[in-house]
């Protein structure tokens, strides 16, 4: 569901499975805490491995992307799988820059 | 249109509850040899009213939700998801794109993925009773 890695500044979030609302949840709080200790520039989040999200999946974006703002770093999102491109489109998440 | 299969369930409003609620609705529908996308549309939009009911409709303090799924002679999915939680005020509002009362972590996009994966998505609510949202899909190929 989850794995974090932290090299470099850049705290990198390895997704997986089905980000829904529940899982969200989860990830948002691990998430948080490693970020809050280590204070990265970057907070890389990687979809490569998530196979089923529903809107949570753009929240989880939003408020990381709030959080960071607020603590002077970024957010990148990378590996966006093919089936998940239409959800992406439809949020206009894109206009927010994150998307690598 | 005459029915010619159909499920019943309900279950509680807990957000653990939402992978199943989905699935459950997606097992169901295998008899009809969806695609891999038509079936991922359908759990989507079902997630997304699912969470709906839990984070607003019950505001996470519970309650029971209801789905219907039925399966018309045509290939025609109609699915019912139903709370009886504190209902909406202003239907048409509450459909805009981005609009959410959910706070930070909700993106207010429930309703346009509804209406962007399934072929129609209509709401009926009451302010205090609860709300029913009924998502149509036509699964057949029309050769
Ligand atoms: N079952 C429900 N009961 C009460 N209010 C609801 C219900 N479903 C939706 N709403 C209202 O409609 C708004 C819009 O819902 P929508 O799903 O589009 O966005 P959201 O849930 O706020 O955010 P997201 O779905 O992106 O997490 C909600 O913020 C809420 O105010
Ligand atoms: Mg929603």
């Amino acid at each position: 569901m989850l794995e974090l890695n932290f090299e470099n500044s850049v705290l990198t979030a390895h997704l997986s499975g089905e980000l829904d609302h529940h899982t969200a949840a989860v990830i948002r709080k691990k998430i948080d805490a490693k970020a809050e200790i280590l204070k990265p520039k970057t907070l890389k989040l990687d979809y490569k491995n998530v196979d089923f999200m529903d809107s949570s999946g753009i929240g989880l974006i939003m408020g990381r992307y709030r959080n960071m703002a607020l603590m002077g770093g970024k957010v990148e999102v990378t590996n966006v799988p093919p089936h998940l491109k239409r959800m992406f489109s439809l949020s206009g998440i894109e206009t927010l820059g994150v998307i690598k | 249109m005459k029915i010619k299969n159909q499920v019943k369930f309900s279950f509680p409003a807990k957000s653990s509850n939402e992978s199943f609620a989905r699935s459950a609705v997606a097992a169901f529908l295998m008899q009809l040899d969806p695609t891999i996308s038509q079936l991922s549309d359908i759990k989507t939009s079902v997630s997304e009213a699912v969470t709906n009911s839990i984070v607003h409709g019950y505001k996470q303090e519970g309650g029971l939700i209801y789905i219907s799924v039925a399966i018309d002679e045509n290939s025609l999915v109609t699915i019912k998801v139903r709370d009886k939680g504190c209902g909406i005020k202003d239907i048409e509002k509450a459909m805009e794109p981005l609009f959410t009362t959910g706070g930070e972590e909700r993106a207010g996009l429930g309703f346009a993925v509804m209406q962007s994966f399934m072929d129609s998505v209509k709401v009926r609510s009451t302010e205090g009773k609860g709300t029913t949202v009924t998502l149509k899909k036509k699964l057949s190929y029309d050769l």
